[in-house]
């Protein structure tokens, strides 16, 4: 082996410096390399999210979307589905902050009238086996089910506040959350469509 | 040692999770399905032996003064290109595993392998050395989450074994994540005192 590079001071700037240099332009390579599969995969998901919410629609629901900023961090996204033109519903990206892991985001599909289509999770930090449960759990038969349910006649909290669905087994904050989420979706797609 | 030895030291006899004890974080983190544990696994294995390999080359070049400076740099570089090969070629696997992977840079694993083999052995053994720790890391990760994925809510691999309203939730959870991290660790020891 041969020997080290003694730790003077010149010999330490000059090392870092190339170990960064070299570090930095190989991440640099790599980011461009990636930046468009990223954002193909980004893209993808939104649109998969709103194919599964919503009946088959002809439009491009990007160019149409409506933006409902809340604030700084918030945006409600409002796109709209048609059929040969005709509005047959609209997907809502929706968010809380009411949830166990701070705030999530879904997609929601809604019928013209603010009836539930189906509904997707978007991004969440709900914890494994209990809140992360409700990708399907609002789906299932009975009082846990959303879907085909409108906010306007069904009230929207878990029974236990006197609602009428079901919350989520040992789960009652990320429910109340996912509740909270529909419902601001739901007021933010019923204002627009006045 | 022989490079065979080096090969399957990461198994058992020096197992990065349950003998030598490092990287708790995101062991205990991902492990709560058997399929985040691999993929955590594999994408720690695959730091491992890239940074192995480059501070063994550039071992010699670096001061000793500033070498955890250095190493700390070639180990980020190599996890950011993860991370953005995952986020662009596997998206649900980037989600599940999201907030880990940037913490592999400060996984004592990696740091721990560069300072004590790689900046000591040439290219090839520590090539080896990072495959077998990556690799003993990952069985780890996978046995870790298995178990926890069955108990914790009936599956495994996501493959349903029971019902998983007869899961017990607490091993999904973090409690349920040291109690079995535990066990194992005992099992293992027995196991070893009976080989020696």
């Amino acid at each position: 082996m041969s020997k080290k590079i003694k730790s003077s001071f010149k010999n330490m700037v000059l090392v870092l410096f190339s170990v960064t240099l070299i570090a930095s332009a190989t991440v640099a390579y790599v980011y461009q390399l990636t930046k468009e599969p990223i954002a193909k995969a980004k893209l993808n998901k939104q649109i998969q999210a709103i194919k599964d919410v919503v009946p088959p629609f002809t439009n491009n629901p990007f160019k149409e979307k409506i933006n409902i900023k809340v604030d700084d961090k918030h945006t409600i996204v409002i796109f709209p589905a048609k059929k040969n033109g005709e509005l047959i519903g609209a997907a809502v990206k929706t968010y809380t902050q009411k949830a166990f892991g701070g705030e999530f985001w879904i997609m929601v599909g809604f019928k013209p009238d603010g009836t539930i289509i189906n509904y997707s999770i978007l991004e969440h930090k709900e914890t494994p086996g209990l809140g992360s449960k409700m990708d399907v759990w609002f789906k299932e038969k009975g009082k846990k089910s959303i879907i085909n349910k409108n906010p306007s006649t069904t009230k929207f909290t878990v029974s236990k506040d006197g609602g009428d669905i079901d919350a989520i087994t040992a789960a009652t904050i990320s429910s109340r959350a996912f509740l909270d989420a529909v419902e601001r979706g739901y007021k933010a797609f019923i204002k627009q469509n006045k | 040692m022989s490079q065979l030895n080096n090969l399957t030291k990461g198994f058992l006899r020096e197992n990065p999770v349950f003998v030598l004890l490092l990287g708790m974080c995101p062991t205990l983190g991902t492990t709560t399905s058997a399929i985040n544990g691999l993929g955590m696994g594999l994408a720690t294995t695959f730091v491992l032996i890239m940074s192995n390999m480059v501070i063994s080359l550039v071992a010699n070049l670096i001061p000793d003064k500033i070498r955890i400076p250095g190493f700390i740099v070639i180990i980020a570089s190599f996890v950011t290109i993860v991370d953005m090969t995952i986020a662009a070629y596997l998206p649900s696997l980037h989600e599940s595993l999201g907030l880990f992977i940037p913490l592999i840079v400060v996984n004592c694993i990696v740091l721990g392998r560069a300072e004590s083999f790689a900046s000591k052995n040439s290219l090839i053994p520590s090539a080896i050395d990072g495959l077998s720790m990556g690799l003993g890391f990952s069985f780890a990760l996978t046995l870790l989450g298995s178990i926890r994925e069955i108990l914790g809510s009936g599956k495994i691999f996501n493959f349903e074994v029971f019902n998983d309203q007869y899961g017990m939730l607490v091993f999904v959870l973090a409690p349920g994540g040291f109690l079995a991290l535990g066990y194992i660790i005992a099992i293992i020891n027995k196991i070893k005192k009976a080989i020696s």
